[in-house]
């Protein structure tokens, strides 16, 4: 098996391992804002890195008449820490860590999709429990993804209260997180062919116990929050991604169901077995303005968490009471030369992971990342164009972006 | 040295914590016996005073006493709207610094002191230091006609008894408008630009309302002065039915809100803080403040926070009367339990965009107010 993009093949001239560029040439600005290009009235407002709503180390400029954008250009790369360079030094396993590191909030997400990647690469299946312990997983780290994109979206619009509520509930996450592999935030939990440690004794019902109780709790903060009317005035006409410049744009997950196309990888592709499992697709609906708008996406993921929750359940009943979790854990990871994509449905969308495997060698050749967020962010100066200032706030809380997963 | 330092603050922390309970309680009882107070030391005046000082003498002791309410007021404000935030959000709230941390306010007051006196190195210097002081007088300059209650014999418990108090309230507040506006222009800072800019159209805009719903209320009393309005509203059923908010059921219950929700608005409390809106614009017009400059600011917030209050509680919950007589207790308790409702609000609902703000005073609030005050005012001929 071979392939022209792997080195040694004819037509490849290898891709670059230094960045070569001239010391001497003055720094390209050609993106940012120049002052010559203002018109009168017209203002260039600098928003981050160090502002407190950019969800990150996220930079935009904003050319602005008043309250009113006129254009916006986003500045990235302000977190980026060559993760994709990085992966091709360390072994397979090795690259699972850094994988946490992209979308910290949604780290199960990450590792398991880099997992599922590698595992096809090398052609192992899991065995059935450690897929429900993923499944389980995956979707308490997307209900701890999206309580925090709820809670810090409550606090952009100006409501600090749901934000506190939200992160109580996550809180509980991520105990049960601590409690499963020790770490609260970089789990290292999703290995190559399994995963790191079995459920200790009691997790399932302490996990059950938590849907339980979380679910009276986030039909309150969706009571305080999704419906107010205030908010819906602030969310329910803003930023519109119309469906087809969301399938233009690439988007996935939320964002892209939140404009009103079912599209769930969960369902259309499934992993993991996912098509045994009952849960439904939310899509927005337009309840409150054009369909496609901030609060769709919002609601959508309030509306998901109640799906996750449904999930967990089903996978908390079917998981089989033995099994080795460790079972089908290579010791060796050196899979012939090829290559491999995979994709899952990570909490932000589509989290795919591209690896091409030299012949033999034990770090993978080129691993790339296609991050959800990272596309969501290509559309960003088409939607705020002409909205206002607050409406960015509100816009990137929407697009609930995560700079790690961005930058990489 | 760390560990040391914590004992030496644990042994200090209960003795202390007596400081603002007692000051407190101190400053609550001179309010319950305002009257016997006053008329002590009216006669006091009136022997020990030269007749030509008698006045300056007077006024001097009622603005000492007001501001020393006002400046206690933020130290207690800020204690209780951390405690409302934190039992509306499932917390406690401030629990270390003295019991159930009534220090807290005190240690940060202290903190804001030692603070660094920064100024900008672009920003225009006199605004910048103007603006605060400007604010600060604003807020305390309104409560001198605000009337505490009145004695047994007659004479109004005010720095000031205006005839047109009202009036004069009004023009005041605008003082407001121009500080912020001094210090967002001031800090040379784009943020502080737009909460700058963003406050005036705002304050500005709320104006209007607010001088038509006292105008309802004034059309209603046929009086421009405070202790005659409240007098007004004095007797009847349990002592609060008479209450302005309780006639013409429910014109006077809709101005009520009205007010407050302008009062809200005057204040930049949540909804509409636009002006600091922390998210968008970071601290909006006090970006560049530290220190005891930011603290004047504070200062004025929780003041106009107060004074707002308070105007509702005179103009339509019946100012010092209500159940159990007449006290200037019963005032401040019913504008601080306005204060409270002001806090609950800030820490429920989200905010407002800066449109939209105006849409809500120029599309509802002012066409509802004139219509309002001509309602009244039709039917107070009529009737």
């Amino acid at each position: 098996m071979s392939s022209p993009r792997l080195p040694g093949s004819t037509g490849f001239d290898g891709a670059p391992t230094v960045t070569l560029y001239d010391e001497d040439l003055p720094p390209d600005n050609s993106y940012a804002f120049s002052p010559d290009e203002l018109e009168e009235d017209e203002m260039i407002l600098n928003m981050g890195p160090q502002h407190p709503s950019t969800h990150g180390v996220l930079r935009i400029e904003l050319k602005t008449d008043g309250e009113i954008i006129k254009d916006s250009r986003p500045h990235i790369g302000y977190l980026h820490r060559n993760f994709e360079k990085h992966a091709e030094n360390i072994d397979y396993q090795g690259v699972i860590p850094f994988t946490d590191r992209m979308d910290y909030v949604g780290s199960m997400g990450n590792s398991l999709a880099y997992a599922l990647t590698v595992e096809k690469l090398l052609g192992i299946t899991v065995g059935e429990r450690v897929a429900c312990i993923r499944i389980i997983t995956a979707e308490l780290q997307r209900i701890a993804s999206h309580l925090l994109a709820m809670g810090t979206y409550g606090m952009d619009i100006g409501a600090f209260t749901p934000f506190l509520l939200c992160f109580q509930q996550r809180e509980r996450v991520l105990d049960l997180f601590e409690w499963l592999c020790g770490a609260r935030l970089l789990y290292n939990y999703n290995w190559v062919g399994g995963v790191s440690h079995d459920l200790p004794d009691g997790w399932t019902d302490r996990c059950g116990r938590f849907l339980d109780e979380f679910v009276p709790v986030l039909d309150e903060v969706d009571r305080l929050l999704s419906h107010n009317k205030i908010f819906i005035r602030r969310t329910g006409d803003v930023g519109i991604i119309p469906p087809e410049m969301a399938r233009d744009y690439a988007l996935s997950g939320p964002n892209l169901r939140g404009s009103g196309i079912s599209w769930d990888l969960r369902r259309d592709d499934p992993y993991l077995g996912y098509e045994d499992y009952d849960f439904d697709v939310i899509t927005g609906t337009g309840a409150h303005g054009p369909i496609g708008s901030c609060w769709d996406r919002y609601f959508v993921r309030v509306r998901e968490m109640y799906e996750s929750v449904r999930i967990v359940r089903q996978a908390l009943e079917r998981l089989p009471a033995e099994g080795d979790v460790r079972e089908n854990v290579p010791r060796f990871i050196r899979p012939s030369a090829g290559e491999a994509y995979c994709r899952s449905e990570a909490p932000r969308g589509e989290l795919g992971f591209y690896i091409v495997a030299d012949q033999k060698k034990p770090i993978p050749y080129r691993v790339k990342g296609r991050s959800p967020c990272f596309v969501a962010m290509g559309l960003f100066h088409e939607i705020t164009r002409g909205e206002m200032i607050a409406d960015i706030i509100a816009i990137i809380g929407s697009l609930d972006i995560v700079l790690g997963e961005i930058d990489r | 040295m760390i560990t040391r330092f914590r004992q030496v603050e644990m042994r200090l922390m209960g003795p202390l914590t007596a400081i603002p309970i007692v000051l407190a309680t101190v400053v609550l009882v001179t309010i319950a016996a305002l009257p016997f107070v006053s008329a002590v030391l009216s006669e006091w005046i009136r022997d020990a005073v030269p007749a030509g000082l008698q006045h300056a003498v007077a006024v001097t002791l009622g603005t000492v006493g007001f501001v020393a309410v006002l400046a206690l007021n933020p130290i207690y404000a800020i204690w209780l709207e951390r405690k409302v935030a934190a039992h509306v959000q499932d917390r406690l709230g401030p629990m270390r610094v003295g019991w159930h941390g009534l220090l807290q306010s005190f240690a940060d007051g202290v903190k804001l002191l030692f603070k660094e006196d920064l100024v900008p190195k672009d920003a225009d210097r006199v605004l910048f230091r103007l603006a605060p002081m400007v604010a600060i007088a604003g807020a305390f300059a309104a409560f001198v006609v605000i009337p505490w209650g009145v004695r047994a014999d007659g004479a109004v418990l005010a720095v000031s008894n205006l005839n047109i108090g009202v009036l004069y309230f009004i023009a005041i507040t605008s003082i407001g408008a121009l500080s912020v506006l001094m210090a967002g222009w001031g800090s040379n800072n784009k943020y502080a630009l737009y909460g700058g800019m963003r406050a005036a159209a705002q304050m500005v805009s709320y104006e209007i309302p607010t001088a038509i719903l006292v105008l309802v209320v004034v059309a209603q009393v046929g009086s421009l002065s405070l202790p005659e309005i409240v007098a007004a509203q004095a007797g009847g059923f349990l002592g609060i039915s008479n209450w302005l908010v309780f006639q013409l059921f429910p014109l006077n219950l809709i101005a009520f809100v009205l007010f407050f929700i302008c009062g809200l608005a005057e204040t930049n409390r949540t909804p509409f803080d636009i002006p600091e809106a922390e998210s968008e614009l970071v601290a909006g017009f006090h970006t560049e403040y530290s220190g005891m400059r930011f603290a004047f600011f504070f200062l004025a917030e929780y003041g106009n926070m107060l004074l707002i209050s308070m105007l509702a509680a005179l103009l339509f919950l019946g100012g010092w009367v209500g159940p159990v007589g007449s006290n200037p207790l019963l005032l401040f308790a019913k504008a601080f339990g306005l204060v409270v409702v002001q806090m609950w609000l800030r820490w429920t609902l989200p905010r407002l965009r800066v449109d939209q703000l105006m849409a809500v005073c120029w599309k509802y609030v002012i066409p509802i107010s004139f219509f309002l005050l001509v309602v009244v005012a039709v039917l107070k001929s009529i009737l």
